[in-house]
């Protein structure tokens, strides 16, 4: 029996949300006895047996992976064969893109009941059950998972990363990848920034900053932070920026540690896909702007004033 | 071309979120019900893009849920779409739901369209499911749609871009922003609605995997800690000081 962790890279480094994922699997273990093993797909540049400080006993290597990171398919059959022969009794995914193709589809496979966007260790006292957010992050739920295999996908930021010391050992596992009939036509990248699922500080500007030309401020900042850039939605359906930037209900969800939100007035429907942010910040002119309520800091004043003088302290942070 | 669509019915997004019953139940007092917004303006709306270049294309709703989703797959027949089916179901399960859509679509579609989540469950789980059930592929998603040569031709976002897929039929696509424009239906769809068949199964299977013990609020933020706008300095002290933030 083992608790499997199905972690991510980006640029060949196992992503942090993936080690959020190893510290909550390896809790989990814990709270089940037994063993922790961690799954990472494909080349890698980091040492994977350093992945024992963060609790895991063992790393199985799959290099090859074709190209399961388009094709949920040939992912889920990959997965279900390391599940069989590590006899899974739980998995943890990070509840990503990978995570949301591939895990309902592992779970059908394996019978094994599935809780999306989980925000809190399970609790075992009676029965199963696990705490995910719902209703767009205005509430959660106690789900009970009634079957012996469980998959959990693990939200971005609800789980502390923990490391201690440890080594782990290192399997190279040589599964075949069923070919696949999906088709990658072309992929590209959005010029330079960071990716908003992924960010752990995003800024973010609304309509109050009047136009395109104004999101000098919140671009520079966002450099400076490491941050990603976001926006509300009708700044997107105006085009001043891109689509991709729209956060909220009918656009991207995020939880990063800290979002900066300029010139948003905080409609309900851009607060259900914000609310899950650690600290949020809110600039806005206009004291009576419901944002201020959704607040843990909050200025009131014009972002024209305001932002270059924040630009200035960041930059005298040092 | 034959396609399914998904179509879930949610609270309105401005509802008020509460409980009753010891918490295990939503109050749906006062609460206005809506097609989830993503089954409606992206995988419905998308589907009836299609129709309109291909007037061959089919079109058919799914609901999994009691008669009182009968009013908003109404809306959606409004919208578009030949005709609704419901299978009678009030289990809340993902596998459930999937179980009972997947029994339908095996009987020749060559798309199923879901939205990329529903807003009240925000479980990103049905269109997997059906996929798997189905032995198909899926990709989960997309915002964009086309069908070029037999294919279906999807683009979505990956991390820091996007990549532009093609996957031959049948497919399971889940629809996010950027998909298709909202549109509003209008005087003619609303009365064709009327006459348009809905359909109703029996569910055909009660296998379950999850079930809700109860809800929670999120604590009430502390509130606000405003910091004058002629020393913002102060608030990136905060920052880094009391929030750890940067
Ligand atoms: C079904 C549905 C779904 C929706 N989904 C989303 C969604 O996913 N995401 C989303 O964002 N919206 C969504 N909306 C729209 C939402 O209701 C709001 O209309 C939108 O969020 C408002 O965007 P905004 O705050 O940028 O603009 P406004 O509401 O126009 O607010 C601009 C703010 O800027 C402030 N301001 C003006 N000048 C300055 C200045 N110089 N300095 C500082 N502040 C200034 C103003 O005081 C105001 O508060 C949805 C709506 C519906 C009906």
């Amino acid at each position: 029996m083992s608790v499997l962790i199905i972690t991510e890279q980006s640029d060949k480094k196992i992503k942090k949300q993936s080690l959020e994922s190893i510290s909550y699997g390896v809790a989990v273990s814990k709270l089940l006895n037994v063993d922790a093993i961690a799954i990472v797909l494909g080349p890698s540049d980091d040492v994977l047996s350093s992945l024992g400080e963060y609790g895991v006993k063992k790393v199985i290597h799959q290099q090859t992976i074709g190209s399961i990171f388009s094709d949920s398919r040939s992912a889920s059959i990959l997965l279900n064969s390391i599940c069989d022969q590590e006899k899974a009794q739980m998995i943890i995914f990070s509840n990503s893109l990978f995570g949301k193709s591939v895990a309902p589809r592992l779970s059908v496979k394996l019978k094994a009941g599935l809780v999306t966007g989980a925000v809190k260790l399970p609790e075992i006292s009676n029965g199963f059950s696990v705490r995910r957010s719902v209703f767009s992050g205005k509430a959660f739920a106690d789900v009970k998972i009634t079957t012996p295999t469980k998959i959990i996908t693990l939200n971005a930021n609800a789980f502390e990363i923990n490391k201690t010391r440890g080594n782990a050992e290192v399997i190279e596992s040589n599964i075949e990848i069923t070919p696949s009939n999906i088709t990658v036509i072309e992929t590209k990248k959005n010029e330079g920034n960071i990716s908003l699922a992924d960010a752990d500080k995003v800024i973010s500007g609304g309509r109050g900053l009047k136009g395109p030309e104004n999101w000098g401020m919140i671009e520079e900042l966002a450099k400076l932070l490491g941050a990603a850039t976001a926006c509300s939605r009708p700044v997107a359906d105006s085009n001043w920026r891109p689509h991709h930037e729209h956060v909220g209900q009918t656009g991207v969800a995020i939880s990063p540690n800290l979002y900066i939100a300029v010139g948003i007035s905080g409609a309900i429907q851009h607060l259900a896909g914000v609310n899950r942010s650690k600290t949020i910040v809110v600039i806005n002119n206009d004291p009576e702007a419901p944002f201020f309520k959704a607040a843990d800091y909050g200025i009131v004043g014009d972002a024209f004033q305001v932002m270059p003088k924040i630009i200035e302290a960041v930059k005298n942070l040092g | 071309m034959k396609i399914l669509v998904c179509i879930s019915r949610t609270p309105d997004t401005t509802a008020k979120i509460s409980f009753i019953e010891q918490n295990t139940k939503f109050n749906p007092e006062g609460v206005q019900w809506i097609i989830n917004p993503y089954d409606e303006w992206y995988a419905l709306v998308r589907a009836i893009e299609l129709k309109e270049k291909d007037a061959s294309t089919i079109i058919h709703l799914i609901n999994i849920g009691t008669n009182e989703n009968e009013a908003i797959i109404r809306k959606a027949l409004a919208l578009g779409g030949d005709e609704a089916i419901r299978v009678d179901s009030g289990i809340d399960d993902a596998y459930h739901i999937s179980e009972q859509i997947a029994n339908v679509a095996k009987d020749g579609y060559d798309m199923i369209l879901t939205g990329k989540e529903t807003i009240d469950h925000n479980g990103s789980a049905i269109g997997g499911m059906v996929a798997e059930m189905l032995d198909c592929n899926y990709i989960s998603l997309a915002t964009k749609l086309d069908i070029e040569n037999g294919n279906a031709i999807v683009s979505r976002e990956i991390e820091g871009g996007e990549e532009r897929l093609s996957a031959p039929f049948p497919i399971v696509i889940s629809c996010q922003k950027g998909m298709a424009e909202a549109r509003i239906p209008n005087m003619r769809g609303i009365m064709a609605a009327r006459t348009k068949p809905l359909k109703v199964l029996a569910a055909s299977a009660n296998e379950t995997h999850t079930s809700i013990n109860n809800f929670d609020l999120p604590p009430a933020k502390a509130g606000v800690k405003l910091i004058p706008a002629d020393t913002p300095e102060l608030l990136v002290k905060l920052l880094r000081e009391e929030a750890k933030a940067i």
